[in-house]
């Protein structure tokens, strides 16, 4: 994966697989303790102890059409390639939370990439699922959640090209100021 | 700066033709999102799919994504279902295909065969 938004886009399908009704994605840039933070929090059905502990092996997934999965490996692979770690925490039925880290600074830390992309991609074919989004750094914080934009909406579907349109633009403007453009993060 | 009182002005301009098109009978492009069809570059597909339906005004066809369709090696898959059931399956897609599919099979209804599973297999 080259970006952290497509690393994004394939952990939230797990939650989508998981039939999550809601999910909650975090960023979070510390540049004092030189940390960035995602989690990605949904209510879906979740997993069981032994099969949290297994999930990270490339050799464990849960569909049938292949004996690999390998979302999370990668995810842990970028994470551990720049200096992080990442951890799951989830119950049968409580849903999951998954928590990554990457050193700030580091050269191989993956850019942040299009988020706007991932979640516009992700509201237009899951319309159903709400999805909130913040993101945190010194020069301030950003919030989406898709259920104040269809309260706003009312009748009209969030799936509009229209909307969709919008949402893309506000994530982009939202996340430009929060974390600032390429060279922010090169130099952050 | 974009506000969240702009939706505002969306809801009243869409709302009419919202009320026009209530079918559900159209044709679905599913688009497969796992980690093999990301890393292969699905999501760009799928945004030129959606780009292009809006350049088009075309609003009968639904965009959705699914998980591994099951030839990896493929990717990124495009399934183009029409209502009948009928199913063609694109391989190894790129922003720029999804353009001419839109434009030949979407609306001209002809299968664009060069880029289907089948030719890829031979």
């Amino acid at each position: 994966m080259r970006d952290l938004s497509l690393h994004l886009m394939d952990i939230i399908q797990n939650s989508i697989t998981a039939k999550a009704s809601r999910i909650y994605i975090t960023f979070d840039a510390d540049k004092s303790m030189d940390i960035l933070k995602m989690t990605v929090a949904d209510n879906g059905t979740g997993m069981d102890e032994e099969l949290v502990k297994r999930v990270m092996d490339p050799f464990v997934t849960s569909r049938d059409t292949r004996k690999v999965g390998l979302g999370i490996p990668l995810l842990a692979a970028s994470c551990e390639r720049s200096s992080g770690s990442l951890s799951i925490d989830s119950a049968k039925g409580n849903g999951t939370v998954l928590m990554a880290s990457f050193k700030l600074s580091h050269i191989d830390r993956p850019p942040l990439g299009d988020i706007s992309e991932t979640i516009a991609t992700v509201v237009s074919s899951n319309p159903e699922v709400e999805v909130e989004f913040k993101l945190t750094s010194p020069n301030g914080s950003f919030e989406f959640s898709t259920e104040e934009i269809k309260q706003k909406l009312g009748e009209v579907p969030i799936t509009h090209y229209e909307v969709l349109a919008w949402i893309k633009e506000y994530l982009n403007e939202g996340v430009k100021i929060t974390f600032g453009g390429v060279l922010d993060e090169i130099y952050s | 700066m974009k506000s969240i009182a702009e939706l505002e002005e969306i809801r009243r301009k869409t709302l009419d033709e919202i009320n026009m098109r209530k079918n559900k009978d159209g044709i679905r492009i599913v688009v497969g999102m796992a980690t093999c069809g990301i890393a292969a570059g699905a999501r760009p597909v799928m945004n030129a799919f959606l780009e292009e339906l809006k350049k088009r005004n075309i609003s009968n066809v639904n965009v959705v994504m699914t998980g591994c369709i099951g030839v990896c090696r493929l990717e990124p898959i495009v399934e183009v279902i029409n209502p009948d059931g009928e199913k063609v399956t694109y391989v190894k897609m790129t922003p720029e295909k999804a353009a001419r599919i839109v434009a030949e099979h979407i609306v001209n209804g002809r299968v664009c065969t060069e880029y289907t599973i089948g030719a890829a297999e031979k």
